[in-house]
């Protein structure tokens, strides 16, 4: 019944019984998931909820203590994760330029195309910035050479974790534009936020973590509405309280 | 002290005129431990960038040792060469004893492990920094390392000229291996240790200066590159 928005197209990212253990603590626990090929789909919970955890081992740069993950079909593999790009929520740059930053991830590709680097800059606005040092420019600008970073090698699936928590109003209203944008362009999209007015903005699907597991997984609209999980509705109703 | 005082001004004036002796041996001091810093930083940087980015079995271990061997005493490494380079020696075919090459090789066995050692180090804290981002990128152990000491260059230039000082100022091993052997394999250090015991203190004092100025120079070298790079925020 959750998984109605999905039927609607084709699953695109699957997981069985995905399972992580550290130690003898579990991190997630049988984790089911059916993301449709397109559209935006946000994670959402508590802090430690097992968001970027989550979104980690999907990038596979966890491996799972148990379960599978297939994307359109095929078991993740190193060869799948080229083709896949994640934000997170502290953009990493290298100390060059940011123009240099972008060559760096095309070179590592083997794309040669300079249009590619200067498509990728003017789509999230640096293009003037482009010979500046890169860890030098501010925390939105960081983040938005992060994402043409990501961008740059037309991923198959962008992944962001907590991109705007440092950031202030209108360097989050830049990043989610650039978001929506990319998610109407065949690149299939999962945001992690703890924000619910920036889920609502964003969702076109909702997963709900809580405690590890898979609380609940709906279309945005359902979502907000009339959470299912207990969980899910403390969760947004202790938002809109404070 | 009137000995001194004629022997500085006499120092002096052999720097000021550009002796020929006073130049060729410092020309041939830059040239051997340039050579030797060069050589350390093609295996010893490549070494440290691996170290700092490979996780194996024995890691620990290799970085112990490389760290205990930054400590190496010249002299022991000077024996050493001069074992497999002595004509009894498993190298003593080659012929190269008492020439630079032979200094060079000395010098360079002297200060590898400290430029890989220091590598390591500068490159283990940028590793942690990059590590997951460059896991995400699906990037190869080889573009990891390159990208490393590409982003650590300015950190790693100093590390290169830590080697660089340490060889133009040893004495042990160039003096053993290289024999100290005028318009040969005579060098700054060496020569100072013999003008100085035969009471020739003019010559010894001037190379002493060149020394001096020499170790200042790289400092301030090093100084400009760390300032350059902090404006930048590359460093």
């Amino acid at each position: 019944m959750r998984d109605n928005v999905v039927q609607s197209s084709v699953p695109a990212l699957h997981t069985e019984a995905l399972r992580l253990e550290d130690g003898n603590h579990c991190l997630l626990d049988d984790i089911n998931l059916r993301l449709c090929a397109d559209g935006i789909t946000v994670i959402m919970g508590h802090n430690g909820a097992g968001k970027s955890v989550l979104l980690r081992v999907l990038h596979g740069l966890i491996p799972p203590s148990a379960g599978r993950i297939t994307w359109r079909g095929d078991a993740l593999t190193p060869e799948i994760t080229r083709r896949q790009s994640l934000v997170f929520q502290k953009p990493v740059l290298l100390r060059r330029s940011v123009a240099a930053n972008i060559d760096f991830i095309l070179r590592a590709r083997g794309l040669r195309d300079e249009a590619l680097r200067w498509d990728a800059l003017r789509r999230v606005g640096l293009l003037d910035m482009r010979d500046h040092p890169a860890r030098r420019l501010s925390g939105g600008e960081q983040q938005r050479l992060a994402l043409a970073r990501a961008l740059v090698t037309s991923p198959e699936l962008l992944m962001l974790d907590e991109p705007t928590a440092n950031l202030d109003p209108g360097a989050t209203q830049m990043i989610e534009r650039i978001v929506t944008e990319t998610a109407v362009q065949n690149t299939k999209v999962i945001f992690v936020t703890h924000d619910i007015g920036q889920a609502r903005r964003l969702a076109d699907d909702v997963v709900f973590l809580h405690k590890g597991r898979l609380a609940e997984h709906s279309p945005a609209a359902a979502f907000f509405d009339a959470p299912k999980s207990a969980a899910a509705q403390a969760y947004l109703s202790g938002d809109i309280l404070t | 002290m009137q000995d001194f005082g004629a022997a500085f001004s006499l120092a002096f004036e052999l720097v000021m005129r550009a002796d020929r002796d006073l130049v060729e041996i410092v020309l041939l001091s830059l040239r051997v431990s340039l050579s030797a810093a060069l050589l350390a930083c093609l295996i010893g940087l490549p070494l440290g960038a691996f170290l700092a980015a490979a996780r194996f079995r024995g890691r620990g271990t290799v970085i112990v040792t490389l760290n205990a061997l930054m400590g190496l005493p010249p002299v022991v490494v000077g024996l050493l060469v001069y074992l497999h380079l002595s004509r009894a020696g498993p190298l003593g075919f080659l012929g190269l004893l008492y020439t630079p090459t032979a200094m060079i090789i000395a010098q360079t066995i002297l200060i590898t492990p400290i430029v890989a050692a220091l590598s390591r180090q500068v490159l283990e804290d940028l590793n942690a920094e990059y590590a997951e981002q460059f896991r995400a990128f699906g990037l190869s152990r080889w573009q990891s390392m390159q990208a490393l000491l590409w982003d650590a260059r300015y950190a790693l230039v100093t590390v290169s000229l830590a080697g660089f000082g340490r060889a133009i100022a040893e004495v042990g091993a160039v003096m053993i291996v290289g024999g100290n052997i005028d318009h040969v394999t005579r060098v700054m250090t060496t020569a100072i240790a013999l003008e100085t015991s035969r009471g020739e203190l003019a010559l010894a004092l001037a190379l002493g200066l060149v020394l001096m100025v020499l170790a200042l120079s790289i400092n301030a070298a090093v100084q400009g590159v760390r300032m350059n790079a902090e404006k930048r925020a590359y460093a």
